[in-house]
């Protein structure tokens, strides 16, 4: 691949190696058409959550005791729950949750780890001990368990609709695992050569670090971050199912499968089949993606 | 070699000091406490009075940075304190649902090394054929299935298809084999799956960097029949990472069985640490965690002990 | 005797489960005259874990299954709650003077502790005294209920007698609390705390062992006082997650559930165990509430309260509801059934109880405007429990959406939805009743001020509640009781301060094997287990 030529000290998005944004994206479906695939489903609940007023048929919220538990059908596309509430609507509404609290959670852990991981990693020393043992420290506490505790401990606000509290849960544990590798990406930048020299000239840290160590930390930043929107969407789907995250009645897909839905297997098997689907597939889309992006950006890592 | 274990050993403690500090002060940041919730839960009639009283008798009213002291001074001795809950000591609470835990995370560990480790070389070995792909996408999904649905989901098919579900109630497996097995099974499949897939991939692409590398190109070249390669040289090689992934992952899983005891009605420690965070039960929470925390820290101690013994080529400093 | 009330209910997805209920009820008939059997284990689910073991300091229905067989009281209930009554449990008899002022009781003579040590006046009046003013290090949870209690006196080992300072209405209820355990006053003695490390009673069943999380077992007590009795063998009560319930009862691993299940668990028990399975549905002294925070406007304004109750289709909702949770019954602020209802030509003029829904709204929406409040927002506060908090709250915010109100639900762990509560850190919040029996003194405690009663959320000054409540927890006569019960009922519903969204339903599945358990409208009484016997 074209990418793989790029010489050592810069191996991701080197401009000379891609020559038009064109070429850029076929390039990708060509080498990656799993991950284009996995593009294409993101995009299809991109539209959901846009455009959820549009396109589904039913109020999310609207109780309608005459239609309960409908098998799906051409009234209602996956038939509804015990309240009478249309279950297509809900998964399309609760895209918006999912894809909210994922994106949101996952550039915020991420931005703050890869800051943190790259300070640790290039000033070294005091800072870089200190920096590692708050990472260890927090990398031992498993992500759900740090997350029900941040849960717990934070008060309820939304901003823009998101639920900031489940935000924080979700993004705080992913800090110190993409520290730890912006961390090493950056240390193996930081000894070359040439960004010696640069000390040595009397280059100011800033400049050092905006210049070469961050272009070089992007590629697994982006990587991470589309691998982290997968686990985030998971985390939020357990949380919600815990009943520690959305609340009712707002449509979220772990919540339509927490409480008593499971009660309903025989009479409604579509409450509990629809909304694990909706997240089985978001999760793989976001993971296929991932995984593409990787292959595609990281040469390391290539066969 | 044990220079080499101590020094790590000496490490550890820095880390679970900070764990028990930040735990300590982060849940005391929660509003609401357990007296209220023992007392009003049901709804019974009680004063404010009875409520200050209960605080008392716990010694929930002294000042935070005395419970601290106590605390810290718990540890040293190593006493966790007693269950704000049942007055019963957090080692014993934990203690009797420790196994179960246990049991679940090393079966899981089992079955996702038989499935990984074959379909993971299979995969390597046949690159970027059909079998790959499968395997991969195969793989992509096992992580993307959330635990708790394909919990529901083999319960509720062992309902509806077998009109049969395990026994409630831990056995221990020295005692009731069949029993035991029978119903931890299904928890330690529905884990184990995602846990399969983490490693497959990570013997997929250890396995693909082992054979780039220069002894097997020259083993090839000297006409080493392939699978014999496989099997000599780049397999032991690509352990390697495999043991890391299976002792993070085994870590996580003893601390993630949180989702999985609720589905399954599991009385293991992660339906406990739900319990008691919903109760607010301090002590018990912070026994809890740091047990996790030491877990995790002692798993990754192991693992890169296993390594530095396994791979003669890294130097132990 | 099983008397099993049986509420059809239609549900349109489940015939063959409506065929087999109706059978049951059938089937329950002939039970009465079957002569019991001896022996057998009743194994039994229960569905949360008491946070201790001492009677007088626990208030959960998850001590009170596998904790009460061990102990006896003073008296307890008999029947079920269609002919509840309170007689003797060690009294062998009892009397109230007619001033009210003093009870007599007089103890049966050959009870005995499981060590063996006989009981007497003593341990009664040990207990009641621990109860009353607990020592220290002892938490007695409900001391204020008994502090009208002036002395006990034992003129005899055999014989109790409680002088009063002030007439009680509610006090037999009390000596029938199934929390007011008697313990050995020769251990209490040597440790106040004894009752919360051992368990040592007088009750029908033996403690043999509790293992965390997992099951409690009782074996029968051969000494116990009541010839013939118990029936059972022992007793295996297993703690699970409400979760596993109803597949643990088909698959045999328990024969009941002694709290109360939905709708669609009975359903799915119903047809799991076709034939085997006893089903007892009836009243339960339960009920949500959502209450106003008086504090905040708007809704210190009346009209604002009644339209957000008349907005409500309790009726419509009852029906509806009832075949997907517990929430079943229309009422007011006592258990419908009970004899000091309001009746129902009279509930239905009250604010919210109207039973053409669509005039309640306009009605509604016209004091909403009267009262210069548009675009209202609410935050009502709701408690982190699935059944049936939850569906509750998606009932209420759908009912006042149809009035153009916009609700954010805020659903909290109990330990925070106590905090919002005693902060008043709400709008609206979603409390309930839950009590061991009807007893307007129980029920009216949350619609009281702040200052009379440490339960009430309202946060409302009307004294004329409080002085109303005054004056029939001191009355004996019943006539004249109700007559103020209903006063205080009317006066707290026009007012909305906190209103009653509806009452539960207990459902209890048993396998058909197990009888002579009775529901007496509640979940901590009727669980000594000495009449319950297995047909096997």
């Amino acid at each position: 691949m074209a990418t793989a030529t790029a010489s050592p000290p810069s191996p991701t998005i080197s401009a000379n190696a891609i020559p038009t944004r064109e070429n850029l994206v076929l390039q990708f479906i060509k080498a990656q058409p799993l991950g284009f695939a996995g593009f294409l489903i993101i995009l299809m609940y991109f539209v959901f959550a846009i455009f959820a007023n549009w396109i589904a048929p039913y109020d999310p919220e609207a109780v309608d005791f005459g239609a309960m538990l409908s098998s799906p059908g051409r009234e209602h596309l996956f038939g509804t729950d015990q309240y009478g509430r249309d279950v297509f609507s809900r998964l399309v509404y609760g895209s918006r949750t999912a894809l909210g609290v994922g994106i949101v959670s996952s550039l915020f852990g991420c931005t703050l780890g890869a800051l943190l991981g790259a300070a640790s990693g290039y000033f070294g020393g005091k800072i870089d001990t200190i920096i590692q043992s708050i990472v260890d420290i927090m990398l031992s506490f498993p992500l759900i368990v740090l997350a029900m505790v941040i849960v717990a401990v934070l008060g309820k606000s939304t901003f823009l609709g998101v639920d900031m509290n489940l935000v924080a849960a979700i993004a705080i544990p992913m800090i110190p695992r993409m520290a730890r590798i912006a961390r090493s990406s950056t240390l193996s930048i930081a000894q070359m050569p040439y960004i010696d020299a640069a000390r040595a000239a009397g280059y100011s840290h800033s400049r050092i670090v905006v210049r070469h160590i961050l272009p070089n930390i992007i590629a697994p930043y982006l990587i991470m971050t589309t691998a982290f929107i997968a686990q985030a969407i998971l985390l939020e789907a357990s949380l919600s199912f815990l009943g520690l995250g959305v609340t009712e009645p707002t449509p979220a897909w772990g919540l339509m499968l927490s409480g008593t839905s499971a009660d309903f297997y025989k009479a409604a098997p579509w409450m509990i089949l629809f909304p694990g689907l909706a997240i089985t597939l978001a999760v793989f889309a976001f993971n296929l993606l991932g995984d593409s992006l990787r292959d595609w950006l990281d040469p390391k890592m290539k066969g | 070699m044990l220079g080499f274990i101590i020094r790590r050993l000496l490490l550890v403690i820095p880390t679970l000091l900070g764990v028990a500090v930040a735990v300590f002060f982060l849940i005391r940041v929660m509003p609401g406490d357990v007296v209220v919730v023992k007392l009003r839960a049901d709804g019974a009639q009680v004063t404010e009075e009875t409520i200050q009283a209960e605080r008392k008798r716990l010694g929930l009213d002294k000042p935070m940075i005395v419970q601290f002291k106590d605390y810290m001074v718990g540890l040293v001795t190593g006493d966790l304190g007693k269950s704000l809950w049942t007055g019963e000591s957090v080692a014993k609470e934990i203690a009797v649902r420790f196994p179960v835990s246990l049991q679940v995370s090393i079966m899981a560990s089992l079955i996702a090394v038989f499935i990984a480790v074959p379909l993971g070389t299979l995969s390597a070995v046949y690159r970027d054929t059909w079998i790959d792909n499968v395997i991969r996408v195969m793989a992509v999904s096992g992580l993307a299935i959330p635990g708790f649905w394909l919990g529901m989901l083999i319960i509720l098919g062992l309902l509806a298809f077998f009109n049969w579900l395990p026994k409630i109630g831990y056995v221990s497996i020295f005692e009731d084999p069949v029993t035991n097995l029978s119903a931890l099974i299904w928890p330690a499949l529905s884990v184990g799956f995602r846990y399969a897939a983490v490693v497959t991939r990570m013997m997929r692409s250890a396995l693909l960097e082992v054979m780039r590398e220069d002894y097997i190109r020259t083993a090839r070249a000297k006409g080493v029949y392939q699978s014999l390669v496989i099997r000599r040289h780049a397999i032991r090689n690509a352990l390697l990472p495999v043991v890391t992934v299976i002792g993070l992952e085994f870590a996580f899983l003893i601390g993630g069985l949180v989702v999985t005891e609720q589905v399954f009605n599991l009385n293991g420690i992660g339906k406990l640490f739900v319990d008691a965070s919903t109760r607010g039960d301090f002590t018990l929470i912070q026994g809890l965690v740091l047990l996790i925390a030491a877990i995790f820290v002692l798993v990754n101690l192991i693992v890169d002990v296993l390594y530095a013994f396994l791979d003669p080529r890294i130097r132990l400093n | 005797m099983t008397r099993g009330v049986c509420f059809l209910v239609s549900t349109r997805n489940n015939r063959t489960a409506l065929a087999l209920m109706a059978a049951t009820c059938l089937l329950t008939a002939p039970a009465i005259a079957q002569e019991p059997k001896k022996g057998g284990t009743l194994n039994f689910a229960v569905v949360a874990e008491p946070p201790g073991i001492d009677c007088h300091g626990v208030t959960t229905f998850a001590f009170a299954h596998p904790g009460r067989p061990h102990y006896s009281t003073l008296l307890k209930f008999a029947g079920d709650h269609s002919n509840l009554k309170i007689t003797g449990d060690l009294a062998e008899s009892f009397e109230q003077a007619k001033d009210g002022l003093t009870y007599t009781f007089k103890l049966h003579k050959n009870v005995t502790f499981h060590d063996g040590a006989p009981m007497t006046s003593a341990d009664v009046k040990a207990s009641y005294d621990r109860i009353i003013n607990p020592p220290a290090g002892v938490i007695s949870v409900r001391k204020a209920l008994h502090e009208d209690i002036r002395e006990i006196e034992t003129p005899d080992d055999y014989t109790v007698v409680f002088k009063m300072k002030a007439v009680n209405a509610s006090m037999l209820t009390h000596f029938a609390s199934p929390w007011n355990c008697i313990y050995r006053a020769a251990k209490l003695k040597e440790d106040p705390q004894f009752p919360s490390k051992t368990v040592l009673g007088t009750g029908a069943f033996q403690f043999v062992e509790y293992k965390k999380g997992e099951v409690w077992i009782g074996k029968r007590y051969d000494g116990y006082f009541r010839p013939g009795r118990p029936y059972l063998d022992g007793f295996r009560a297993l703690f699970v997650k409400s979760n596993a319930v109803a597949t643990g009862i088909i698959g045999g691993q328990f024969d009941a559930e002694f709290r109360g299940r939905t709708p669609k668990e009975r359903d799915q028990i119903m047809e799991g165990l076709k034939d085997k399975a006893t089903l007892i549905q009836g009243p339960w002294i339960s009920s949500l509430l959502f209450t106003f925070n008086n504090s905040r406007k708007p809704f210190d304004d009346v009209r604002v309260r009644q339209a957000l109750s008349m907005a409500v289709d309790r009726w419509g909702g009852a029906q509806n509801m009832s075949k997907i949770t517990m929430l079943k019954y229309v009422g007011g602020l006592t258990r419908p059934g009970y004899e000091y209802n309001l009746p129902e030509d009279e509930l239905v003029k009250l604010p919210g109880y109207g039973r053409d829904i669509e005039k309640s709204r306009d009605e509604a929406k016209r004091l909403l405007k009267e009262a210069g409040v548009s675009n209202l927002k609410i935050k009502l506060v709701n408690r982190n429990v699935g059944e049936p908090y939850i569906p509750g709250g998606i009932f209420l915010i759908d009912q006042w959406r149809r009035i153009g109100v916009e609700t954010e639900h805020s659903v909290l762990e109990t330990k925070l939805f106590f905090d919002a509560m005693s902060a008043g850190n709400f709008d609206v919040l979603m409390e309930f009743i839950s009590d061991f029996a009807d007893d307007p003194s129980a029920q009216f405690d949350k619609f009281l001020t702040a200052e009379k009663s440490s339960q009430a959320a309202s946060r409302h000054q009307d004294k004329r509640l409080d002085e109303l409540f005054d004056k029939q927890a001191r009355t004996i006569d019943v006539v004249e009781r109700k007559k103020l019960t209903q006063q205080f009922e009317k006066l707290a519903i026009t007012q909305s301060y906190s209103a009653s969204l509806l009452w539960w339903e207990r459902i209890i599945v048993l396998n058909k094997k197990v009888k002579g358990w009775e529901n007496q409208a509640n979940h901590f009484t009727g669980q000594d287990l000495t009449d319950v016997w297995l047909d096997e």
